[in-house]
């Protein structure tokens, strides 16, 4: 329990980093509130699974990921959404650690239906390779910086993205 | 690792399955060879996808239950187990006692079945004939306990959101507690005595596909590959969920990382089980097997996760809410995917017989990896 306090307080500063200036920038432009959220919200972990949520910008996805990995956290998984109503794909990273017990970390980042690109993590965490050519595959959001992104589950010459809300079988 | 430095002059490419016998399963493995040992292995999954994910999105929570025992037909009780738990999150399910103990009780008998058959098939990928009709004898005795409550026999769909939908009978209790003492005896003479000290065994797997701890960590490796690297990770206790924590067991660990090491893990697991399942018989509660709940789940928008260990490792749901009678996404994290995911980086430089060893001693279950 003190490894994970002590863990939890560590993560908080460290992610207030990335925080910093984001009260700026939704002032400045109030619409844009919800797709530029930065924040650090600290989630009860019995009622959602993990302890920690942080909501960044795709330009800050490594930076975080590196705080983690910094920490030796390792990524677990992936996950894409689609949110067709807000035009918006959303991208969901869940960190665990070895060591430390009943504590999880989900970095959430949001980019637009029509320009779908994130930045790679597979330099940080080679766990990141296969899972972003699963999300790849089955939503069609690119990772730059991928060193070999194509097909993972469906064949190569598939021409859909089956996740999407708007495809139907 | 043993591989001389040089110029790879004359190389050529060899394709591990989709139908090979040592892949168990469609899995392919394209491997480019310099003379017998390995340059590059690069899994190719995907032979047997079916979009379970789409198909949780389009029924509502209780429809998409059958389907998580088709992933994992080995240990499926654990995959009803996970979606059951990440359901029961989210929707805040109180599940009554009794129901938590015959969850774990028919979960580790399934783990010990699922340890059971991966033992025969590696030794039978090894060379070895025998061991898989000793494995298979007692695995029987499990499948027939198993049928008796959940009514089947492999794709079990048992545990409800709230519970289990049969209740375990004196009949299932006294066949467990035979069955217990049966594979105590059987264990040390049928298992260790022939088939672990064997020399012949110990030549093919000791020092044979090492995985460092870092390694384990960049990609996520759980379950006996992690404990066979000397990481003490095992979901039960890391994220304690049903009634773990009021039992006592526990989580072998080894160090040396090698094919040999995750052997042992899954052995002692197998004795850690029967420990499990007997304290659970014991302690067994009277009561209700199902809570009162709606027919039509809506839990409120929002996400959560939910983490098992199965008997390849931890398994999680991310599941996303919007208020509806149907899961907005389900994610299904497998842990067999992330453990095959280091196998390329740990298969460079063996020898192709070696890299066979080394790929059973990971446990594939391909259905779970493609989804």
């Amino acid at each position: 329990m003190e490894a994970t306090n002590k863990l939890h307080t560590t993560l908080l500063t460290l992610f207030g980093s990335l925080n910093e200036g984001a009260e700026d920038a939704t002032a400045q432009n109030d619409n844009d509130a919800t797709e530029a959220r930065v924040a650090t919200i600290p989630l009860d972990y019995s009622r959602s699974g993990a302890n920690l949520e942080q909501h960044c910008r795709p330009e800050q996805l490594r930076t975080a990921a590196e705080l983690l990995n910094t920490q030796h956290f390792l990524l677990e998984s992936i996950t894409g959404v689609d949110w067709p109503e807000k035009n918006q794909f959303e991208v969901l990273y869940d960190f665990i650690h070895y060591a430390v017990p009943q504590y999880r970390v989900l970095l959430r980042c949001t980019v637009s239906r029509d320009e779908a690109i994130v930045p790679s993590l597979c330099s940080i965490f080679s766990a990141a390779d296969w899972h972003e050519r699963e999300v790849y595959d089955l939503f069609g959001i690119l990772f730059d910086g991928h060193p070999n992104l194509i097909r993972i589950l469906l064949p190569e010459d598939a021409d859909f993205y089956p996740l999407r809300k708007d495809y139907m079988p | 690792m043993n591989l001389p430095r040089q110029r790879y002059e004359e190389t050529f490419v060899l394709n591990l399955g989709p139908q090979h016998p040592a892949t168990h399963g469609v899995l392919r493995i394209k491997v480019t060879m310099d003379g017998e040992y390995v340059i590059k292995a690069e899994p190719v999954l995907g032979y047997i996808h079916r979009m379970h994910e789409k198909i949780a999105e389009q029924g509502n929570f209780a429809q998409f239950m059958p389907y998580t025992a088709r992933m994992d037909y080995l240990h499926a009780l654990a995959f009803n187990h996970g979606y059951c738990l990440v359901v029961e999150r989210a929707a805040g399910i109180e599940v009554p006692e009794r129901a938590e103990y015959i969850r774990v009780i028919t979960v580790e008998l399934n783990r010990i079945a699922s340890h059971l058959l991966w033992w025969a098939a590696f030794l039978l990928d090894l060379g070895g004939f025998t061991p898989l009709l000793y494995a298979f004898d007692d695995r029987e005795q499990i499948l027939d306990l198993l049928e008796r409550t959940t009514g089947s026999r492999l794709t079990y769909c048992y545990f409800r959101f709230g519970g289990v939908c049969n209740d375990i009978d004196d009949e299932f209790i006294s066949g467990t507690r035979t069955f217990i003492d049966r594979l105590r005896k059987r264990l040390p003479v049928m298992y260790h005595s022939l088939v672990t000290g064997n020399i012949i065994l110990i030549k093919r797997i000791k020092d044979i596909g090492i995985i460092s701890t870092e390694q384990c960590r960049r990609y996520g490796a759980s379950g006996p590959v992690a404990r066979g690297s000397g990481i003490d990770f095992d979901v039960r206790k890391h994220e304690p969920y049903s009634i773990y924590p009021e039992l006592d067991f526990d989580i072998p660990v080894y160090n040396e990382g090698d094919s040999m090491a995750r052997y042992m893990v899954r052995m002692d697991e197998i004795e850690q089980s029967l420990r499990i399942i007997e304290q659970a018989l014991d302690k067994l509660p009277d009561g209700p097997i199902m809570a009162k709940v709606p027919k039509n789940l809506r839990p409120e928008a929002g996400t959560c996760y939910a983490a098992v260990e199965t008997a390849r490792g931890s398994l999680g749901h991310r599941l996303l809410c919007n208020g509806d009678r149907n899961p907005y996404r389900l994610k299904l994290r497998s842990p067999t995917f992330s453990n095959l995911s280091l196998f390329a980086e740990v298969a460079e430089g063996m020898m192709i017989a070696d890299v066979l060893a080394f790929l059973g001693s990971l446990d594939l279950v391909i259905p779970e990896i493609d989804r």
